[in-house]
Order: structure tokens, then sequence, then C-alpha cells
């Protein structure tokens, strides 16, 4: 059982920390508090210097500091403050950068609601427990043997057959009922790759039907996809050494993964607002008439500056968007203010809750979108690196870190 | 020498830097070249949403606004500085953000800078006054030395 320091402010009176436990306790992991004394508060936040008027926050950087010491032993952190507390928005971010730059422990932040529920934290607890428990397999950087991987999506499912590092064959299809499609890219995968089901040596199964699938296929791995896309993105970008960040916009969330030596050492995953994902995309090319798949060159030949937006909302930001467009804009103009949109709000929202390390890599199934790639190189004031098969990373990822179970019962 | 000071907008250190013979780094001057910048219109400052935007430079996207935006103006100010001269629990009259979450995060940010930096207490009595300001002198000539 691994431990993770909870590191927060206000869960109690929030009324969630039973389900921040409850969460931890699914993943097999331990929730504990370092216990720091009043002396040891005191003399951090005089050592630290920020000084904070909200003791329950001096707290956390004490805290954090017990662990930097190691006068408290814990295999990750779970970083969590008030959603809109101005001091603890501040303070925790500095927090995760002193763990991140003193320690080697992985953090995952989280700003709390009294609504929060242990589902919505489940794949951050499972994603610290895989990073702190399966360094090892991690670790992997060669994927061996006949694999296949499934990455059941909310907006697709991916299959990818490899065979000694090579990806050999393929499978792409919408999600509707998650075995039927999942039926689907497997045999378009194996027909690709010219093998049969019975010849695959092990499978891995990731995203959010990954449980199902797994169960049916009797995959040998079944990950959740924070730490299995960033697997498959560093092998996909050839980039398993030294330091990455991933940007990873899926259909209904997305995450930004930092990774060192092809291991996340810390994410963060968004999921509230699907203006900052695929779907805005999405809605926006059935808008204007046209495949999502034609929207990216579309947004190439647009300037956003020329569409006033008011909103990121998939709601209000649409109709931002169909506004300009009855007020005459061209659609090269909407398309590329959507990708603009899309990328902005990602930048705000999330790249702040990681320090963006070169070199970025963008996968997912909207990284074929030009336009958002060239939003994010505008944005970033750098070029993403868009690999071979970056939307099948998850896939990729299942295949690789399976291989590593042939064998296995 | 570039001095940022803090409060950033306090006259009487401001002054005291200029006597010195150094330059003092203030917000005066900041928000001065702002206001006189025909290029842009977004009074009564000339700060616009473009600047809670750079902020995040130096906070996350859930810290306000307002934080945000006063450190896209104040924090590149301290950066700049080759020293920092902080007056610690300063009355409002003597110069101050008019907001303490950026007030605690400048405090604390201004402690990681590495450059030269004398941080002491407001005086609150006319010895204590005295005291502080020859500090302040010792200090400025100090730094002066090393240029």
């Amino acid at each position: 059982m691994i431990k993770i320091a909870q590191i927060s402010c206000g869960t109690e009176y929030s009324g969630i920390q039973r389900e921040i436990e409850k969460a931890a306790s699914m993943v097999n992991a331990e929730i504990i508090f370092p216990d720091v004394s009043y002396e040891y508060i005191k003399e951090t936040t005089e050592i630290i210097g920020f000084e904070v008027q909200s003791s329950g926050l001096q707290l956390m950087f004490a805290r954090a500091r017990a662990l930097v010491e190691g006068l408290v032993d814990a295999d990750a952190v779970f970083l969590a403050t008030c959603f809109r507390c101005a001091e603890g928005a501040l303070l925790k971010n500095e927090v995760r950068r002193y763990l991140q730059r003193e320690s080697n422990i992985p953090v995952v932040m989280y700003s709390f609601t009294q609504h929060t529920k242990a589902d919505e934290l489940l794949t951050r607890m499972e994603a610290l427990q895989t990073i702190a428990e399966r360094k090892q397999l991690l670790a992997r950087k060669r994927q061996e043997g006949l694999t296949l991987g499934i990455d059941s999506g909310s907006a697709t499912t991916k299959a990818v057959v490899m065979r000694d590092n090579e990806v050999i064959g393929t499978g792409w299809y919408p999600t509707q009922a998650v075995m039927l499609s999942a039926n689907k890219v497997v045999n378009d995968a194996l027909k690709e790759a010219g093998v049969k089901l019975k010849d695959i040596e092990a499978i891995g199964t990731t995203g959010y039907g990954r449980h199902t699938l797994g169960k049916q296929f009797k995959a040998k791995l079944i990950q959740e996809e924070l730490t299995v896309n960033s697997k498959g993105a560093v092998w996909a970008a050839n980039r398993q050494e030294g330091e990455a960040t991933v940007i990873d916009i899926g259909g209904m969330d997305n995450k930004v993964i930092t990774i060192n030596n092809g291991i996340p050492d810390s994410f963060t995953m968004g999921g509230i607002c699907a203006g900052a994902s695929g779907r805005f995309l999405e809605i926006t090319s059935n808008r204007l008439g046209i495949d999502i798949s034609e929207l990216g060159g579309l947004a190439m030949q647009g300037n956003p500056k020329n569409v006033s937006m008011a909103s990121y909302c998939v709601i209000f930001g649409i109709q931002d968007l169909v506004t300009e467009l009855a007020a005459g804009v061209a659609k090269e103009d909407i398309a590329a203010a959507a990708c603009y949109s899309v990328a902005e709000q990602v930048f705000e929202q999330q790249l702040q809750e990681v320090d963006i390390r070169e070199p970025v890599i963008q996968v997912g199934g909207t990284s074929l979108i030009e336009g958002l790639n060239k939003a994010f190189e505008d944005i970033l004031n750098l070029k993403p690196i868009v690999p071979k098969y970056s939307q099948f990373i998850g896939s990729i990822g299942g295949a690789l870190l399976s291989s590593a179970m042939i064998g296995e019962e | 020498m570039k001095i940022a000071i803090f409060p950033p907008n306090s006259l009487i250190l401001s002054d005291l830097v200029e006597r010195a013979g150094h330059e003092p780094l203030t917000i005066m001057k900041e928000l001065g070249d702002r206001v006189k910048n025909v290029e842009i219109d977004s009074p009564p400052l000339n700060i616009t949403p473009e600047e809670p935007s750079k902020g995040l430079k130096y906070a996350s996207a859930e810290a306000p606004s307002g934080v945000r935006g006063r450190l896209a103006v104040f924090a590149p100010i301290f950066e700049e500085a080759d020293a920092v001269i902080v007056f610690k629990n300063a009355p409002m009259s003597f110069g101050c953000l008019g907001c303490a979450r950026t007030n605690e995060f400048l405090l604390y940010m201004i402690r990681s800078l590495q450059v030269p930096k004398l941080i002491v207490e407001y005086p609150t009595s006319e010895e204590e006054s005295k005291i502080v300001i020859k500090q302040v002198f010792d200090f400025l000539k100090e730094v002066g030395h090393h240029d």
C-alpha cells in the first residue's frame, strides 16, 4: 500500500475529506498527514518567507518541508485548496513548485468544491499510485513480442497491434457502445497487422472503458490513461530520455503531464469544462457544416483576432461564433478562433499547474487539427512536436506496457 | 544601480534611494509610462485584460484577476532590480498595493531573489526612524560599492 501525503487546507470544513480517502482506498493507497510542530510551522514560514494570513496554509508549507527534509515518508502528494481561495491558489502553486524543485515525489493538485466526489479524484489517485508503485514498469522503453493496446476514449476508440517495437496495425472508430466500438477497432488493427487475436501475447487497456474492455479481452494491463498515454507519447516522439511535457486534449477532458526519463512526475487533468476539449471543436465543425478533419486546414487560413469571443464555454462561446458567422465573418476566421479558444483555455487553466519542460509533445485526436497546433505554437511561443501515431498514443502505451507482462498469468 | 522598493509606491523610500544616487524602481514610473502611452486606451491605468493573462507567469488561473493583473505590473519591477529595500508592516499612507494577497506574494518573491536585500520593520517612533534611515543609507552605500 502506498502512502499519499495530503497537503491541503479546508477539506474537512468542505465536507469532502471522506471522498478523498475513499478515492485513495479505491486504488489501495493510504492518505497520511505529515505531522509537524507549531515551532516547525513558524520556522518554515520564516525560512520560506511566504507569510500568508491563513494558518491552515502556513501548515501546508510546513508539511511540504517535512517531506522534503525526509522527516515524514510518503510516496506521492495530493495538494488541494478550496476553489476560489486567492491565498490558497497562490500558496498551493508555490508549494507545488517547491516540492518539484526539492524532491522527486509525484504531485497532483486539485481545487475542490463541496460537490467533489471520489469518482472525480479516482483517475488522479490511480495515476499517483501507478507512478509511485510501478516505476519499473513505466521505465520500460521498448515493446517486445506481439501485443495489443486498446484505448476506449470518450469520443473515439483506438487499437494498435505492435510487434518488436513497431506498430503493425491500427484501428480507429467513434465510441458508441464500448464493446461494439472496441470489437470494430480491434478487428481492423488485427486485419491490418495480418494476425489473429489468439496470437496476441498480451493486451493492455486504457481510457474510460478500460475496466469493461479489460475484463472482456482478458487484458494483462488495465491502466488509467495519464500514465499510459504519457508512455505512448514519449515512445511515439522518441523522447524517452530527458524531460518533456505532454499535452493531450481528448474528446471530453484533457491532460498535461510532465515527464522525466520517460516516467511522469506530475500532471494536471481537466474535465470540468468541455470548452477546453475536442468536443468544442467538434461542435464548431458541425456549425460550420464541415467534417472535423477539415477544421484544422480551414483554421490555418483564418485569423482568430477577427472574431470576438466573450466566453470559452461550449454553449456561450459557440453562440459567439454563430453570431459572428451571421455577421459575415469568414468561416476560416471562425475555425481559427475556435482552435485559439481551446488552446488558450488549456493554457490559462491547466498549463499553469505544471512547469512546462521542453519539448512539448502534442497528442490525442485533436493533435491532427493543424489549426490547434498553430494556436498552441503562438501561445506557448514554441513549436510542439506532433509525432506519427499521435492519435494512437493510449493504445501504443497499452501495447508497450503490457508487453512487460508476457508470460504472466 | 536599480533599487526596487517595497511598498513600491512609497514616495519617502523612492526619495531616499534618489538621494543616495541610485535609480528607484517604482510603480509610479511604471504606471506613468502606461498612462502616457497613446497606443493603449484602457482607463484609468491603461491596464488591459492582457495583464491578468501575463500575470499567469507568477500565479495560477485560480488566483483572482486583480492579483494577477497587479503581479503583471509589479513583479517585473522586482525582477529588474539590482537590490531591494523592504519596509514591512508599513501603514497604507506610506505606500500600498491595495491587495493583501499581492503583498504576501511579492514579499515571498522578493525573498527568493538573488540580489542584496534590506528588510526592515516600518519604524513607529522618531528614534526608530533615525536608525532605519541610517540602515537604508548604509545599505545603499554598500551596494553602491559593489557596483
